[in-house]
């Protein structure tokens, strides 16, 4: 069992008194516990069994202007105490930041919301074992699959945020993944790819069945690939790529990135940096959303913002300290971005598809070639030829590039946005990126 | 030494008899203790960003019963809690019918000392050093506009208890030294990045304002950068400087080598054993035992003495890296290279510190024989696809070269290979052989382990370059 609001209340309580009476004259902590069970099959056999649990406390103590931090996993009271010792001997030599305080009073958040994010539903290992039974026999149902690896997990944790200004809240948060990776061999490549789904609630997961039949489609199509020349073609990005772009831009309006000075969309606020039909919407009390929260990492209460409106950017995405920096509030972004999304776009898949005689659509990108100080962006790449709509054959080895001022410019949106993932975006076209092959 | 049992309700002898009794139709596993400090040491935008010190302590129970792993973990060392841990490892190994292999190898060699690098130097010394980082950049070049400089320290102590009682120890002191500094000249904005670091104190990294260096480094990256030019994009020669750079072979064949992917026979190297998969005069070594180096390690995860394990001599497919469970499975021993990112996680095969030997050319000659292509000489990490094997890296300082001569620094880009024929594809080895400066993490299945990595000089015949300009 998790632990409950009273026993985190008690150990946040008494490391806050602790510290007060050590002479912090600020402090914040997070206590936290998750419990995890995951049960992998290989090959429609069991492969690994895994429980964890965690239990751990993150401190930060203030002095004035001075602040340090702690965290740990050993919450034996003889261990706190010497640690929160620790703590402020460390705060009181570290040289004061004008920046450092807790988040304003009038900005915390007054309530918990409920946004339905704990599903109290245990699933035994047997029930996991039952699942992972049939989504292997699905997923193993062609001969060209040659290896199949799925896992299911079942998440559920609790924390309690509290400061010295008397904020203490916190809520319980489930999760239930299963997915499903499959391996798919022809004399000429052989080839991996997986389907995956992860929800709040037990009853709102993908069919066991559905999952291992996507699972092996994606894979067997992407068999015998080649290799095509270099040249400037339209891309579509698959739904699972294009939250990817969309992550990049909220790492590029984190406060700290604009504070900091190296984000290429430093002093962009109200220009129009998208096309005009792009929005994009960090809503952060989605009910049974993957990235809801009722406040932020500080307790700061998150409202809706439209971070952009009809292509121009609207607001960067602020905590306390970046906020004091840059002389405004904190908009309870302190973690980042919460549900964020694009808004759909007014053309049907089908359509976007179609929208040029030929065109790449990517289904996988590797490498981390984000460079959001300059906005360059150069990565490895997996997808299909498509022309006149239809999926011809597909590549690999091939790197896509550009930079994202002008990728932005350029996006051309579907209309078909789900909520799978913390980040979404509708299936996605960006016109004059370069292709690299042969 | 940590004691793990000292202030806890479970005796070392009760922990003996639940592991012994868990594990006794089990093939394998143990009990698995962990205790590490860590600091951090922040300086950001002029400031003293961030000073954290973390404590963790916890286990991970371990049973293995032929393919099948059930493992459990927990930060609470008592009674109860492994307990708890035996009964969920019981329950999924119910049929489990064999016979624990207490057979693991004993050696007396040690590859650093017994240190716990954070306490060798005070906060305010360490606070001192960054601020003095941050005003020598900043006076030294008008264009730096930020500059990110801290020290991570960590000691691990680990103590691993298999079935009968054998008992098998180690602490493991790790340090690094980073500074990032962003340049801004005429509206153009490029950064350099550059640390070192080991399993030493900080002090032998940093003795002669060696932090110098490091500031000099990563400045000069950061301007050379500056004066880039779109990239080129398509196939065509490319020139790898020596030391870091290796990170290719770790992506290219390092990973494809692991031994839980050739057992799957998911890896694109898993049928070629024995056969030529590099050219000839390409030797590929892992050794975990240089002393004092990020990826070292006295004896692994499960207690095995790490080793110098030759995967590809000259071009000949030889080894993989094997851990105990993919060792047995595939009827051969582990190599030493059984590692977890902490208790929280299982062991894997992973990699130590991945090395390209020696050849006889020059970097000179490499260059000379290039009409047109690249040369690339510091990089920011990689990944692979290990089924396809196709792997990318991405370069942070690269020049053009054309008609043998090195021209115009060219901007960061994406380079995409196949990793079972690009050792094909090496036309040169160079004699410049060079460890990299100790800084490298590697990312497995969600765990990340300190790793090191080695080359000289090579030249590629060809590889895809993916810049912008056609």
């Amino acid at each position: 069992m998790i632990k409950d609001k009273e026993y985190l209340s008690k150990k946040a309580s008494y490391c806050l008194d602790l510290a007060k009476k050590l002479g912090a004259t600020d402090s914040s902590i997070v206590v936290g516990n998750s419990i995890s069970e995951t049960v992998n099959f290989r090959n429609q056999k069991l492969d690994e069994s895994n429980r964890s649990d965690n239990l751990a406390i993150n401190l930060t103590t203030y002095i004035g202007k001075k602040k340090s931090s702690i965290s740990s996993s050993n919450l034996l009271k003889e261990n706190l105490d010497t640690l929160i010792e620790k703590c402020i001997e460390t705060t009181k030599n570290t040289p004061e930041d004008e920046f450092n305080s807790l988040p304003d009073k009038n900005l915390l958040a007054k309530e918990v919301k409920d946004l339905d994010l704990y599903d109290d539903n245990h699933v035994k290992n047997e029930n996991k074992i039952e699942y992972l039974t049939r989504l292997e026999a699905s997923a193993s149902n062609e001969k060209k699959i040659v290896n199949t690896e799925s896992s299911f997990t079942q998440d559920k944790s609790n924390f309690i945020l509290a400061n010295s200004d008397g904020f203490s809240k916190g809520y319980k948060s489930s999760s239930f993944t299963a997915s499903c990776v499959t391996v798919a061999k022809d004399d000429k490549s052989m080839e991996r790819d997986y389907e995956y789904t992860s929800k709040c609630h037990l009853k709102d997961i993908k069919d066991a069945e559905e999952l291992g039949k996507l699972a092996t489609e994606h894979t067997i199509r992407k068999l015998s690939p080649k290799k095509i020349g270099s040249e400037k073609i339209s891309l579509i990005f698959d739904k699972r790529i294009a939250k990817g772009i969309l992550s990049a831009f909220a790492g590029a309006i984190s406060s700290s990135a604009i504070s900091r000075g190296t984000s290429f969309l430093k002093d962009k606020i109200n220009q129009k940096i998208f096309s005009d039909e792009i929005n994009i919407f960090d809503k952060p009390d989605i009910l049974k959303g993957l990235g809801s929260r009722s406040f932020d990492s500080e307790g700061v209460k998150t409202n809706t913002l439209k971070l952009v409106e009809q292509g121009v950017l609207k607001h960067y995405l602020i905590d306390t300290y970046n906020g004091k920096k840059l002389n405004q509030k904190s908009n309870g972004r302190c973690g980042g971005a919460s549900n964020l999304y694009f808004d759909n776009g007014n053309i049907s898949y089908k359509d976007l598809l179609n929208f040029r005689p030929k065109c790449l659509y990517i289904t996988e990108t590797i490498g981390h070639g984000s460079n959001i100080v300059t906005g360059d962006y150069s990565v490895g790449a997996t997808g299909f030829l498509v022309e006149n709509g239809d999926f011809k054959y597909p590549i690999n080895e091939i790197t896509i590039a550009g930079n994202f001022k002008d990728m932005f410019q350029n996006i051309i949106l579907a209309d078909d946005l789900e909520f799978k993932y913390a980040t979404n975006s509708p299936t996605m076209m960006i016109e004059g990126m370069v292709v690299a092959g042969k | 030494m940590s004691n793990f049992f000292e202030k806890s309700d479970l005796s070392r002898n009760d922990a003996e008899s639940i592991i012994s009794d868990t594990l006794k139709k089990c093939d394998d596993g143990e009990l698995y203790l962990e205790n590490s400090k860590s600091e951090s040491i922040l300086l950001d935008d002029n400031k003293i960003k961030n000073s954290s010190y973390s404590s963790d302590l916890g286990f991970g129970f371990r049973a293995v019963s032929d393919e099948i792993v059930a493992y459990s973990h927990s930060n609470e060392i008592s009674k109860n809690s492994l307990n708890q841990s035996s009964e969920n490892l019981k329950s999924t190994l119910k049929s489990a019918k064999g016979i624990y292999n207490h057979e693991i190898p004993k050696s007396n060699k040690r590859y650093y000392e017994n240190i716990n690098p954070i306490e060798q130097k005070t906060l305010n010394e360490k606070i001192k050093i960054l601020n003095k980082v941050n005003s020598y950049l900043r006076t030294k070049d008008s264009n730096v506009k930020q500059v990110t400089a801290n020290f991570l320290g960590e000691q691990k102590s680990i103590e691993i208890i298999r079935s009968g009682g054998e008992t098998l120890t180690d602490i493991r002191p790790l340090v690094r030294f980073n500074v990032t500094v962003m340049l801004e000249k005429n509206g153009r904005k490029e950064t350099g990045v550059y640390g070192i670091g080991g399993r030493e104190s900080y002090d032998s990294y940093l003795r002669q304002d060696n932090w110098k260096n490091v500031c000099d480094e990563a400045l000069r990256i950061a301007s050379v950068n500056l004066e880039s030019k779109p990239a080129p994009a398509g196939e065509m020669k490319v020139v790898l400087g020596p030391g870091w750079p290796a990170i290719l072979i770790h992506e290219a064949v390092g990973h494809g080598l692991e031994g839980d992917f050739n057992r799957k026979k998911t890896s694109a190297f898993h049928n070629l054993m024995g056969q030529k998969v590099a050219s000839e005069g390409v030797t590929i070594i892992d050794d975990g035992t240089i002393d004092n180096r990020r990826g070292s390690l006295t004896i692994d995860d499960e207690g095995t003495p790490t080793e110098k394990t030759v995967l590809i001599e000259n071009g000949i497919l030889k080894n993989f890296m094997q851990d105990r469970l993919n060792a047995r499975l595939m009827k051969t021993r582990s190599t030493g290279s059984g590692r977890r990112e902490n208790y929280r996680h299982i062991v894997l095969p992973r990699m130590r510190n991945t090395m390209m030997l020696n050849g006889n050319n020059t970097q000179e000659e490499m260059i000379k024989s290039v009409e047109k292509g690249i040369f690339a000489v510091s990089f920011g990490g990689g990944q692979v696809d290990i089924t396809s094997g196709k792997f990318v890296f991405n370069c942070t300082e690269a020049y053009e070269i054309i008609n043998g001569k090195i021209g115009s620094p060219i901007k960061g880009a994406t380079l995409i290979g196949d990793g079972p024929s690009i050792l094909k594809e090496v036309s040169m080895v160079g004699n410049d052989m060079m460890l990299d400066p100790g800084i490298g993490t590697c990312g497995k299945a969600g765990q990340g382990v300190p790793v090191g990595v080695a080359q000289p000089s090579i030249l590629i015949n060809k590889m895809t370059v993916g810049g912008t300009k056609l």
